[in-house]
């Protein structure tokens, strides 16, 4: 019996809120549909069919570019709660955590880039709402997704190391018993439900998405079930004159929604600007527990669906930020 | 008589002309895109800009409002990922990386995670974003920020993107690629570099009209000071009005 053993150098003080298990998502991808099966229905629809109360839940890309916002909304009316996210968040993440349904969060980053930090996401933490959070780095989370999506329980990597990322994380630093380095390990995460928005897909779940790809690839692959959204339904015929364009096929693909507008007050590329002035009224309101509570309520809660949001936003509106139209 | 400036504009215009030609450099959100697309316009016509979401080689029209924005891969070399983009930083492509913190030490270790105590935050901040990654893996990390005792510290309260860690030697022993690190902090004060035995921050060059008694009454923690000093000139006419009327003319800056 060899004597040998990987020396563990540092060490993540916080639990794994979402422990890598290869071999659950291995089974869960053996049960899925790979039949090219209509898979097209609403948000509603969707999350009645694939998300539940406690469930780890991720979403792509972030808030304000390519997010699927008709999706977060709808989950928020849809009353169910005690989720876990992975948080790479802006705008997406700002309603989640007012809406008070998440519970712990691997987090990267919260905030609102150039107009400064998540006031929700301080009130969220600060009162201690929100029950863990755990530290990593942008790079670490999309590695994390990318291990799943590998079929593995980890991946190595240089990010974290001799920092409180670390400290604050459930990583391992480990000596590589090739270089004799340490290096630092990222379990693999493993969503129950990914969300993703995408420009166009088929209804058979087969996606394309124009300009960057941010980490759409890895969570798509990492997510047991995946819910994606679109702004066009195009025929196959569409997907395979050009497959070299699709980035996530529909054997991943559990749900598919027609969203146009679906990242709204968020950009998508080629389509459309983000609202900026719907952005910073937002912003604006969120700065305070009351004015977040009467946004929920109108451009959320009060609203049955996606279509009621797009005819109270009006066409007028929506047309100005689109690319070739008004913006 | 030059033009009257913000302090902002400052730090911009000192932040630009850190930016070295033919080269690529790992942009953060904020002020890092004002000086990226102020010096692609001046100084660093051939800079490559790299977003973390997957934008590389982006021609800066318009000022990016989110590091994945469609200005982030505008007339772009390419439009990848962000496990592209942070592992082309890993095997050390990248040269340069500009970030901002609340929160620096004598080390040029960041805190944009927490003020106070992790478990129960006076403040909660984003966290680290891209900013551990570009700490880790660029070979020259740029911090832009304002300079005040509160954020220059003896103590960060929550170490997110690693400086120097502890001093020479720190870097490499906890697994950090060689040759890495911080290399310059800009602020509203004076541009601040490293000590290379030390790996202490050292006052480099003073922004125009600051004394060094400013710097030290402003910097929590004993500054180094180099044998001679240099002065940073005000920004140039040039420099504002391109930052102005060309980087940001909707003023979302500002």
């Amino acid at each position: 019996m060899s004597e040998k053993v990987v020396r563990i150098v540092d060490e993540g003080l916080l639990p794994l809120i979402k422990p890598p298990d290869p071999e659950d998502l291995r089974a869960a991808n053996r049960q899925r549909d790979k039949g090219l099966v209509d898979k097209r229905m609403s948000e509603d629809e969707a999350i009645a069919r694939f998300v539940a109360d406690g469930m780890y839940i991720g979403f792509e890309l972030y808030g304000s570019v390519r997010c699927p916002m008709s999706l977060v909304r709808a989950l928020i009316r849809s009353g169910k709660t005690h989720f876990d996210l992975a948080g790479q968040g802006v705008h997406e993440a700002d309603l989640l955590l007012a809406a008070g349904i998440i519970e712990r969060i691997d987090c990267t980053y919260i905030g609102q880039e150039v107009y400064g930090v998540s006031a929700p996401l301080r009130r969220a933490v600060e009162s201690g709402q929100v029950k863990q959070v755990v530290e990593w780095s942008n790079g670490a989370i999309t590695w994390r997704f990318k291990a799943a999506a590998m079929g593995l329980p980890f991946i190595p990597t240089y990010s974290m190391l001799g920092s409180d990322t670390l400290k604050y994380s459930s990583a391992v630093a480990i000596e590589d018993p090739f270089t004799k380095r340490p290096i630092c390990l990222l379990p693999a995460l493993t969503l129950d439900v990914g969300f993703i928005h995408v420009n166009r897909a088929d209804k058979f779940g087969n996606c394309q998405v124009d300009g960057i790809s941010g980490f759409a690839l890895e969570m798509a692959r990492a997510s047991k079930k995946l819910i994606v959204s679109t702004e066009e339904i195009v025929d196959s015929e569409v997907i395979r004159a050009k497959p070299h364009l699709t980035v996530i096929p529909w054997y991943n693909v559990d749900a598919v929604v027609h969203a146009p507008f679906g990242s709204w007050p968020g950009e998508m590329s080629g389509m459309y600007e983000r609202d900026e002035e719907h952005y910073r009224m937002f912003i604006d309101a969120s700065q305070k527990a009351e004015s977040t509570d009467a946004y929920m309520k109108e451009w959320v809660r009060d609203l049955p669906d996606h279509q009621a949001l797009l005819e109270k936003i009006g066409r007028e509106r929506l047309d100005a930020i689109v690319i070739g139209k008004g913006a | 008589m030059s033009m009257a400036y913000s302090p902002k504009e400052l730090l911009i215009c000192l932040g630009a002309r850190l930016v070295e030609d033919h080269t690529m450099a790992f942009i953060g959100t904020g002020i890092p895109m004002l000086a990226a697309s102020l010096a692609q316009k001046i100084y660093a016509p051939n800079l490559v800009p790299v977003f973390e979401f997957g934008g590389v080689g982006a021609v800066l029209e318009k000022l990016p409002l989110a590091v994945g924005d469609m200005r982030t891969f505008n007339k772009a070399l390419q439009a990848s990922s962000i496990c592209d983009i942070m592992e082309t930083a890993q095997r050390g492509f990248i040269e340069y990386g500009f970030i901002g913190g609340a929160q620096i030490d004598m080390y040029g270790n960041l805190n944009t995670t927490v003020i106070g105590d992790h478990a129960k935050p006076k403040v909660r901040m984003p966290g680290s974003g891209g900013a551990n990654d570009i700490g880790s893996s660029i070979w020259r990390t740029i911090a832009i920020m304002p300079h005040d005792t509160r954020r220059f510290v003896e103590k960060i309260d929550f170490l997110t993107t690693p400086g120097f860690l502890s001093g020479p030697g720190a870097r490499e022993a906890a697994g950090l690629p060689a040759g890495t690190g911080p290399y310059r902090v800009v602020t509203s004060l004076a541009t601040l570099g490293y000590d290379e035995a030390t790996c202490r921050m050292k006052l480099l060059a003073l922004n125009p009209g600051v004394t060094v008694e400013q710097v030290r009454q402003n910097t929590g923690f004993e500054l180094l000071i180099a044998d001679t000093l240099e002065e940073n000139h005000p920004p140039t006419d040039e420099e504002l009005r391109v930052l102005r009327e060309d980087v940001d003319p909707d003023k979302l800056y500002r």
